[in-house]
């Protein structure tokens, strides 16, 4: 398969390189998932853990919500952030469509159904376990979230390595959002889609390959900070 | 351990907003809707660094079929339009959309098609004969089918063979230009493309090019302003003077000098007023 050796050879010559397009493509793409990831954790964690600890009518019908939304496709995500940022939408004054900021908020869409819904499951077990002991030393709910979170954080790291997973693989919402401008939104999904449509195949694969380990990077420094904490505190 | 992680991430998320304010800082930019054939042929890399020395304005270029491009010009997310389908472009002046709309130039078409040729195309009179042969052997033919400026001369062309385009041999993909080549690649299927995108294309296995020079097969670009008493928020000023510099003869040249393979993808034709 010469096609495949070629992929490779382009991918380490793109990666040795240090060509300047490619290093603005993969540090836009990572500032926009990690910050869509983080803005998605700041405000999925509590509501996650909220879900977990509060017994309310609708409940239910929220928690479903939130494991079907884990499945939403990005291109509707990516339409309904289009509609609503588009000049002729709701928030058109802001003149956000075709910035990053709209692809941060259409992944914040996308990511945050995942980690509120993982973290609601995570946390209500932990729930279990210790609620005769946190009652008994009589800890208000709200006191508990910071808690159980904490207690909770590395099963709630691979939660949120999820979300990045989920922000830094797809194209259908960044590209509807983004416009895939040169130098402006593109990322490295949208340069393969780019790639692939001009017919330059190696050149797709080789972006893709460089994204592979661009993630793979991630996840074994989320690893390594994991498992360096849980040494140290034994 | 809590307190230096939330920090290192307050200061994350500080930073990497602050770097995303960065990129929107300069104002000094318009937002052009165009086709993927201009983008994906390298065009815009040769004229808008030209442009940008030139007027010192920046040029983001969101490359859509030409009928989303129309949507985004409608909706008033784009300052100027660079496309391909003239009476879609009469019409948004006509509706009061666009304010103004010039030729700026042209290319054209050209079938394309598997080298052994089974519709027997490249003996074709004509373009019409072209396609009647392909509709009559009932060759694999992969359509665009996405509303875009060569989807619609694609069925303009069919009509004017008085062919109707239907049946398994017929495949709508709702695809851009190079997708839809791709898939013709892999299909061993007729297609029609821009020559542009064709002749940048990287990977077309089998296909070749089987017939053109007809005269239904010209393809014109026009560029649109949009009107500024339907948009008030757009940057006139700034597109105007890029639509001025396209119809000039500095933009004309530069699109004549533009060259694929010692090849000239496109043809300047503004009328000087």
């Amino acid at each position: 398969m010469p096609t495949d050796a070629n992929a490779f050879q382009t991918a380490l010559a793109l990666i040795l390189g240090m060509d300047p397009v490619l290093l603005g493509i993969v540090a836009l793409s990572l500032q926009v998932s990690l910050t869509a990831v983080l803005v998605a954790a700041l405000l999925a964690l509590p509501l996650g853990a909220a879900l977990a600890l509060w017994r309310f009518p609708g409940r239910g019908a929220i928690i479903v919500a939130l494991n079907a939304l884990m499945g939403l496709p990005p291109v509707v995500a990516g339409l309904t952030v289009y509609l609503l940022l588009s000049r002729a939408g709701p928030l058109g004054q802001f003149g956000l469509l075709f910035t990053p900021t709209a692809m941060v908020i259409a992944q914040v869409i996308l990511i945050l159904p995942i980690i509120a819904a993982l973290t609601r499951q995570q946390i209500e077990e932990l729930h279990g376990e210790y609620r005769d002991q946190l009652q008994s030393l009589g800890v208000s709910r709200p006191r508990m979230i910071p808690t159980l979170l904490w207690d909770a954080r590395f099963s709630l790291l691979t939660v949120i390595l999820a979300g990045f997973g989920r922000a830094s693989a797809e194209v259908g919402a960044v590209m509807i959002v983004g416009g895939n401008i040169d130098g402006v939104t593109r990322v490295m999904t949208t340069a393969i889609v780019l790639e692939t449509s001009k017919g330059n195949l190696p050149l797709a694969l080789g972006l893709g390959l460089v994204l592979l380990g661009l993630v793979l990077l991630v996840n074994a420094a989320a690893h390594l900070v994991g498992e360096t904490a849980r040494r140290r505190l034994g | 351990m809590k307190r230096p992680l939330a920090l290192a991430s307050l200061a994350f998320v500080t930073l990497a907003l602050a770097g995303i304010g960065q990129a929107r800082a300069s104002d000094h930019f318009i937002v052009l809707a165009s086709t993927t054939s201009t983008e994906q042929s390298g065009l815009f890399g040769h004229l808008l660094p030209a442009f940008t020395e030139a007027s010192g304005i920046r040029v983001r270029v969101v490359a859509v079929g030409t009928g989303q491009a129309f949507e985004i010009a409608r909706r008033g997310d784009a300052d100027s339009l660079l496309v391909h389908d003239t009476s879609g472009e009469q019409r948004l002046v006509a509706e009061g959309f666009a304010a103004e709309r010039a030729d700026v130039m042209a290319n054209d078409f050209v079938i394309i098609g598997p080298g052994h040729d089974p519709a027997g195309i490249a003996k074709a009179e004509t373009v019409a004969d072209a396609l009647a042969r392909i509709a009559e052997t009932a060759s694999a033919f992969t359509s665009r089918g996405d509303d875009s400026g060569t989807h619609r001369a694609e069925q303009r062309l069919w009509e004017a063979a008085g062919v109707e385009p239907a049946g398994a041999w017929y495949r709508e993909l709702g695809s851009g230009m190079g997708q839809t080549l791709n898939t013709a690649a892999a299909m061993d299927a007729y297609v029609m493309s821009d020559r542009a995108t064709w002749l940048v294309f990287e990977n077309p296995r089998d296909l070749t090019l089987l017939f053109e020079d007809d005269e239904a097969l010209f393809n014109q670009y026009g560029s649109l302003l949009i009107d500024p008493l339907r948009h008030p928020h757009l940057k006139h000023d700034l597109a105007m003077q890029w639509h001025r510099w396209l119809l000039s003869e500095a933009g004309q040249q530069a699109i004549a000098d533009f060259e694929v393979q010692g090849q000239q993808l496109f043809f300047p034709n503004a009328r000087p007023d």
